[in-house]
């Protein structure tokens, strides 16, 4: 099923995209996943399943997200216009709650109790909490430990929904370690419980489930940059993590062979020092976590810890989607460091009046860069994935901005 | 090169031990110890950051290897070394990716070459293995694939066709780690696996993994499987009492056989 063959590459079904994805599992959970890939695929045929996720989705997220134009913003762009995808407005803050509620229904479908999830910067966990109570299912969440800590009020919201949160302390104590407890978790529960991953990764049917419950977010940008501009955007740019709400976005362009995509990797310190999470960039092909992809790892496989200040984007691994699209040329990976993505997030508060999500900032520093290329004449959308409440005690440090001896998360 | 079906004969105890912990040379005394004190079948572990089919017992030992700079082809001298002083079959028990690095046909020539007898692979199924099948037909080496109590029967009988040397069964759903009690799901998935075509030796062996740690255990799984695999338990013997102590407790353990 190569993309050339079929034409189109929206919505490409997996297990491969390219040489990338497939199912590389322990034994143990197999069952379970061809289960659920099953019970997907039944699902996205099923028009009773659709309309009751795209009524969440209104009654319940806020759906459609607006788009907001950031001309002020743009001034610094070199005159381009930018157009912003309010995830960031979503039920819960960001467009996690968009995959959560699709893979809620779907825990339902086939009869689970419980579900437990991985989180990085809390997101996810908390989009998952939140299904969780609105469905009346059991939740625990792990998240690593350090992520706990720079997160630590979405670890109080998840608590507060009635989630279990699980500080994992083993490893990098981040997402990818998360990961990993859950996976360990979920061998031991798999007769009652479902797994809700929070990303465009991992084994198959992650990736091109996710894709698919994400790519509401281009369908209705695409939608309403039409109904509003006549015309679709020169570039679309979105944050990637492990590529969720980059993949949601870029899906409903990918046939649109005049709209350039960009994917913001994490870059830490800067890709040329030890310190990052640009696994496109700086990563070699390699399996982690179920599927094939571009992997932060040394010369024995190993994998190399990432780094960034954002705990959403601090994963060493990228869904193979984006392994695919990188390859073949139609997606342009580009990387955004710490101190880029936070100037991106004061500045767009302070011209905009809107506080974005760190992962979100290191979208709109990419943004910057490519509006001064494309000039005044430039169209672009970004995928505003979250917001920033979240983040303001890392903004707090990261600008001084507490007073001396006020209490600090 | 000996595969490790000959030394499954009347019930066979296998132990686990990661290689670099607490240091390379140690763990090779270690590895020989274990066949000095009854051990039938060695299962080396190669150590890896992200092993999703680990407890904490077997993470903390291969955390700590990896820190001390285990590299993977430690792998090789340590199955050199370890073959050279005691006849047992050496299989390694690796997670894919470092395999894949390596290089899956460069990595099966050096185990060979080393006197190893094939690999455990916890982390794949022979339904996304084709390229290990193909370089341990062209080398002769071991696959050992595992079952666990959630496979269906038509992907048990996928993995006893698959396998060779013998089908590691997980006793549980869960990952290892010492268990006060064996369960009974243990029992129940060899039983599916001989139906499945994994009759003992003139076929395949079944052999039970994942929470055995005393000789109880092994003289009950031996009285119903080929074979019965101790990890976490001998780590934990291993870190808390050296070689000596972990030469105690397999020999402790070969007493169930
Ligand atoms: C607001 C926000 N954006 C982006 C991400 C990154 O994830 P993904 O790459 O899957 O979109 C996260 C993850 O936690 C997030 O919370």
């Amino acid at each position: 099923m190569s993309a050339s063959i079929r034409e189109s590459l929206r919505g490409l079904p997996g297990p491969f995209f390219g040489d990338y994805g497939g199912r590389f599992m322990p034994e143990s959970l197999i069952a379970a996943i061809d289960e659920l890939a099953a019970a997907y695929e039944q699902a996205k045929a099923d028009p009773d399943f659709q309309a009751e996720l795209a009524e969440l989705h209104r009654s319940y997220t806020g759906r459609p997200s607006i788009v907001t134009e950031v001309p002020r913003f743009a001034d610094h762009a070199g005159g381009a216009r930018i157009f912003l995808k309010r995830e960031d407005l979503n039920h819960t803050g960001s467009h996690k709650i968009n995959n959560v509620l699709g893979q809620a229904l779907l825990t339902r479908r086939i009869g689970k109790t419980r579900v437990i999830a991985e989180t990085g910067a809390g997101q996810h966990g908390v989009a998952t909490a939140t299904a969780a109570a609105l469905f009346g299912l059991d939740c625990t969440i792990y998240m690593g430990e350090v992520d706990t800590q720079r997160q630590a009020l979405n670890v109080a919201r998840m608590r507060l929904l009635g989630a279990e949160v699980i500080s994992v302390t083993t490893g990098s104590r981040t997402l990818k370690d998360a990961i990993n407890e859950a996976y360990r978790e979920w061998v031991t529960s798999v007769e009652t419980t479902n797994y809700i991953f929070g990303t465009a990764a991992g084994p198959h049917p992650f990736p091109a489930m996710v894709r698919d419950f994400q790519s509401v977010i281009g369908e209705e940008a695409r939608e309403q940059l039409l109904t509003h501009l006549g015309r679709l955007p020169d570039a679309v740019v979105a944050c990637v993590g492990g590529g969720s709400n980059a993949i949601g976005i870029f899906d409903a362009f990918l046939d649109d062979a005049g709209v350039a995509l960009y994917g913001i990797e994490a870059a830490g310190d800067g890709v040329d020092t030890e310190k990052h999470a640009a696994s496109i960039e700086r990563g070699r092909p390699g399996i982690l976590h179920g599927a094939r992809s571009y992997l932060l790892q040394d010369e024995d496989g190993q994998t190399i810890e990432s780094h960034s200040i954002s705990a959403g984007l601090d994963y060493p691994g990228v869904g193979p989607e984006h392994a695919f699209l990188a390859d073949i040329g139609r997606a342009s990976y580009l990387p955004a460091t710490d101190a880029e993505a936070m100037e991106a997030l004061r500045l767009l508060s302070r011209t905009e009046g809107i506080i974005p999500a760190i992962e979100s900032a290191h979208a709109l520093a990419g943004a910057l860069r490519i509006g001064r290329e494309l000039g005044p004449e430039g169209v672009i959308l970004v995928n505003l994935s979250g917001r920033g409440d979240k983040d303001v005690a890392t903004a707090g440090r990261w600008f001084d901005l507490f007073d001396d001896g006020a209490v600090q998360s | 090169m000996s595969g490790v079906a000959d030394a499954l004969g009347s019930g066979a105890l296998i132990g686990y031990l990661p290689i670099g912990f607490p240091d390379l040379e140690t763990s090779i005394d270690a590895a020989v110890a274990l066949v000095d004190n009854g051990v039938d079948a060695l299962e080396l572990g190669l150590p890896y950051t992200d092993p999703v089919m680990d407890g904490l017992a077997i993470q903390k030992a291969t955390q700590q290897a990896i820190e001390a700079g285990f590299r993977v082809r430690d792998v090789f001298r340590a199955v050199e070394a370890v073959r050279s002083r005691v006849d047992a079959p050496v299989l390694v028990m690796t997670y894919w990716n470092p395999v894949v690095q390596y290089g899956v046909a460069r990595f099966a020539d050096a185990l060979r070459d080393a006197g190893g007898a094939g690999l455990i692979t916890p982390d794949i199924t022979p339904d996304s293995a084709d390229d290990w099948i193909a370089e341990s037909d062209r080398t002769g080496l071991d696959r050992v694939f595992l079952a666990a109590p959630s496979s269906t029967d038509a992907r048990l009988a996928e993995t006893v066709a698959a396998s060779r040397g013998f089908v590691y069964a997980v006793s549980t759903m869960g990952i290892t780690g010492a268990r006060a009690d064996l369960d009974a799901k243990a029992r129940a998935l060899v039983a599916r696996l001989r139906e499945a075509g994994a009759t003992g030796t003139d076929t395949i062996s079944a052999c039970v993994g994942v929470g055995i740690s005393t000789p109880e255990q092994v003289a009950e799984v031996l009285g119903y499987a080929d074979g019965a695999i101790v990890g976490s338990a001998l780590v934990t013997a291993l870190a808390d009492g050296g070689v000596a102590g972990v030469a105690r407790l397999a020999s402790a353990l070969s007493h169930g056989k």
